[in-house]
């Protein structure tokens, strides 16, 4: 693996009762998470290619830890989403480079489908910087039961030339959906939109 | 008795690969369960508490046996332990010391020996505060190798009525542990210190 790991992270979270009503059965969400040393810190590089390729290992590493994580199959999943936080010396553009070209396929793999936009957000901050991976149905974006969001941090990263690169999948949408909206029984899948 | 009301579980691991040093030839694992619970004392002082240490046992075997699966499901591979409390802002930090027993009991029944005294933190805090669970070898305190903390808060928790519960277990000793003291080969196991 080209990439340089320091460590994984991955975390689960099971709502047993939201609002005082029992959630049943539970809503279980699981997101991984490497700190990867940024190869680019501190410089500003025109290519961004090894940053390219790392997203592309880290869609099917993380993926992968993610759905174990949930214990689950992947076509069982039913949202997703992406993130990455780039430590004080990187650009918003490496986040980029590692979320958008290629990390999307071999994550999708994992999945055994996903035809929706992978929703995605990026920051820069420091070690234990919150952040958030939104989430969105994998096969329909417009599912509103399923728009939601998942706040990870890792407390020691990222240090100032490392970049924490988040994915998160679930095996349900937000607790007791009651706004309305396309609901996963009518998606269409044609587009990836409903 | 007051039931125990679970709100959701968060659980975290950590794969360490490195630190800046050489890599480790097993990866160190740790990780934290927290549970989200009522606080059936919350909002009024009441005298006689002690009595839901016992309600609490189950939950705390159920969150043991949940960290020992996430960490790879063998028990004999935990090194080290810990154990925390965070109580949401209409309660009190005694509510908090009601995790001692159930807690610590928990996790020794299932790691079997574990002399040593379960390492712990509590504190009163409100949504999304962190803590650190300090973290000692299971048979020997003094192990200087196995000396940790691990960071853990979830972002929705704890409601002023709420209190979260934490158990953490890491596989061994820091990634690059190196300034000396008792070792884990050393361990007499006579009394829990050395």
């Amino acid at each position: 693996m080209s990439t340089s790991i320091r460590k994984i992270v991955t975390v689960v979270e099971e709502t047993q009762v939201e609002g005082g009503r029992s959630v049943s059965p539970p809503t279980r969400r699981a997101a991984a998470i490497a700190v990867i040393e940024n190869p680019f810190a501190g410089q500003y590089v025109e290519n961004l290619d090894v940053l390219i390729a790392i997203g592309e290992e880290l869609g099917g590493l993380l993926g992968e830890r993610a759905v174990a994580a949930l214990g689950i199959p992947g076509d069982s999943v039913e949202s997703y989403g992406k993130a990455a936080c780039v430590g004080a010396e990187g650009e918003l553009e490496h986040a980029a480079a590692i979320l958008h070209p290629k990390l999307g396929a071999p994550f999708r793999k994992v999945l055994g489908k996903g035809a929706a936009l992978i929703p995605s957000s990026k920051k820069r901050g420091g070690p234990g910087t919150p952040f958030d991976i939104p989430l969105g149905h994998k096969d329909a974006a417009y599912v509103r039961s399923h728009f939601d969001g998942m706040e990870v941090r890792v407390n020691d990263a990222p240090r100032d030339n490392e970049i924490v690169v988040a994915v998160a999948v679930t095996d349900s949408g937000r607790p007791h959906p009651r706004v309305g909206g396309l609901t996963k029984g009518e998606i269409k899948g044609e587009d990836g939109l409903r | 008795m007051p039931s125990v009301e679970i709100r959701k579980f968060v659980t975290q691991v950590e794969e360490i690969r490195h630190e800046g040093g050489p890599p480790a030839g097993q990866p160190a694992v740790r990780g934290a369960i927290a549970a989200v619970i009522a606080n059936p004392y919350a909002g009024r002082y009441v005298e006689d508490i002690a009595g839901f240490m016992d309600d609490l046992k189950p939950l705390g075997l159920d969150m043991a046996r949940r960290l020992i699966e996430a960490l790879g499901g063998d028990a004999a591979r935990i090194e080290g332990y810990g154990k925390g409390a965070i109580v949401g802002s209409a309660g009190e930090l005694e509510h908090g010391a009601l995790w001692h027993v159930p807690g610590g009991y928990a996790m020794r029944e299932l790691l079997g020996g574990a002399k040593a005294i379960v390492p712990s933190a509590k504190k009163v805090g409100g949504l999304g505060t962190h803590i650190d669970i300090p973290i000692t070898h299971k048979d020997a305190s003094y192990v200087r190798s196995h000396f940790d903390a691990i960071e853990i808060g979830i972002n929705d928790a704890p409601r002023a009525n709420e209190i979260v519960l934490v158990l953490a277990m890491t596989s061994g000793p820091r990634v690059h542990a190196r300034v000396g003291g008792l070792a884990a080969s050393e361990i007499k196991g006579e009394d829990g210190l050395r």
